[in-house]
């Protein structure tokens, strides 16, 4: 389950931040996960729940925003949006189609108590 | 929740989706949105900082210093059973035959056992075994440890911990940056990186690095180790559909191989089909069959390996994950 390893690479970005900027509690945590990053969100959420007891992100709420999956049509010669990836162009229904984001997998930004 | 994969039975946060006609579960299609307490005094602090950071900066590590070292890297990728191993063991006994002189060695991973390891040096091929644990995937920074443990050829060892030192990307510049005293011992050869390694680990040849990645089709998908290429392998005996059913992998793969063609006549796997299903989520994704225990298509393998591969580590970056094969539009 990566998703495990991933919510520790998020304390460790978290931690990092309240040492420098000297915080003990994060309220709000805003992630960013793209459709195509490869992350199922309960998954994060729930190892997020699980690593953050004792930690500065105990009881924090968590925000995960989702950008859409975008893909250049090598038929359409235009950028598209996609909800997953196997499907097809929205514009001309082919699959001739190569991903460009969606894949950003960001901690954005975090509300945090002195 | 199951801590080893990751399905959960319970609902929490996001929601699901029920298909109406077939009761199907779809998680991940939620809004995922949750309203934030009004807490004051607050400050807010802004990151912007990539989750897989850490590991994408070993990863770029690495890959500089496998193109330093004339070093191809490949990261194989599949579900467990699909024969990676026995590919392997056929691809080291082939290229054995066809290339003597070409050093090449295995970096394996699994969560237990060196069974892998073991079949690899049996036949014939320096490996080191990484035993992940619970953990799913190989990361970069393991692949980087086990990089410098592995006897090359000719007695070549990188010995001490490795360091986080940043190569850059250019490896012809004098080495003049902090090594750390271990690392300064491991490339004791004087300043200049245009040195002999007196070994088979040196820069004018080609060598060749399998990373034989957990078999997991979900996980190492995520995980850049710094190889050249992804290859995913699938065997007939598993589902044609599998890339449609797991396409972040297929999608970051460079080359998908068919394995066990031997038993297509025993089997229900639709070729065209699954190759249309890859290109489906991977239009530029290569194909090759093979059946490792009968030998069918590993000369093309090969061929792949020696001309192809060697190709993609000469040019870094080209095969970086999900790196934009077409111009992006704002």
């Amino acid at each position: 389950m990566h998703e495990m390893s991933l919510a520790g690479g998020i304390l460790r970005l978290v931690e990092q931040s309240a040492e420098r900027e000297r915080f003990n509690r994060v309220t709000q945590l805003r992630l960013e996960a793209g459709r195509f990053s490869g992350v199922e969100l309960r998954a994060l959420r729930f190892a997020l729940g699980a690593i953050a007891p004792g930690t500065c992100l105990e009881g924090a709420a968590i925000e995960i925003d989702e950008p859409p999956g975008r893909a250049w049509c090598l038929q359409c010669d235009t950028s598209v949006e996609l909800a997953e990836r196997a499907d097809p162009c929205p514009q001309c229904g082919g699959h001739r189609l190569q991903p460009t984001g969606g894949t950003e997998l960001r901690v954005i930004d975090i509300l945090v108590n002195d | 929740m199951c801590v080893v994969c990751g399905c959960a039975p319970e609902t929490r946060g996001e929601s699901v989706r029920v298909d109406p006609r077939t009761g199907d579960l779809h998680y991940g299609h939620g809004a995922a949105r949750v309203s934030v307490p009004g807490m004051s005094p607050q400050r807010a602090i802004k990151l912007e900082q990539d989750v897989l950071g850490a590991n994408d900066h070993y990863a770029a590590t690495n890959r500089a210093h496998f193109t330093s070292h004339g070093v191809t890297a490949l990261n194989l990728v599949s579900s467990p059973g699909s024969g990676k191993t026995t590919l392997l063991c056929a691809t080291i006994a082939a290229l054995r035959q066809r290339e003597p002189q070409l050093p090449l060695a295995v970096i394996e991973g699994d969560q237990q056992t060196r069974f892998d390891a073991d079949r690899i040096r049996a036949a014939g091929a320096p490996a080191i075994q990484i035993n992940t644990g619970k953990g799913c995937h190989l990361d970069a920074q393991m692949v980087a440890e086990a990089f410098h443990q592995l006897p090359w050829q000719g007695g070549h060892h990188h010995h001490g911990p490795v360091h986080d030192h940043d190569h850059g990307h250019d490896h012809g510049h004098d080495h003049g940056h902090d090594h750390g005293p271990a690392h300064a011992h491991a490339h004791a050869h004087g300043g200049n990186h245009h040195h002999a390694h007196g070994n088979d680990l040196g820069h004018d040849r080609p060598h060749l690095l399998f990373i034989e990645n957990v078999g997991n089709l979900v996980c190492p998908a995520m995980w850049d180790l710094g190889e050249a290429a992804k290859v995913a392998i699938l065997s007939v005996t598993e589902g044609e559909d599998k890339p449609l059913k797991y396409p972040d992998m297929f999608a970051a793969a460079k080359l998908m191989v068919l394995n066990k063609i031997d038993l297509l006549p025993h089997v229900q796997f639709d070729v065209p089909r699954c190759i249309a299903y890859a290109r489906r989520v991977n239009p530029g994704i290569e194909v090759l069959m093979v059946s490792a225990t009968r030998g069918d298509g590993l000369d093309a393998w090969l061929d792949w390996l020696l001309e192809d591969a060697v190709r993609l580590a000469a040019a870094p970056g080209v095969a970086a994950p999900e790196a934009p094969a077409a111009p992006v539009t704002a």
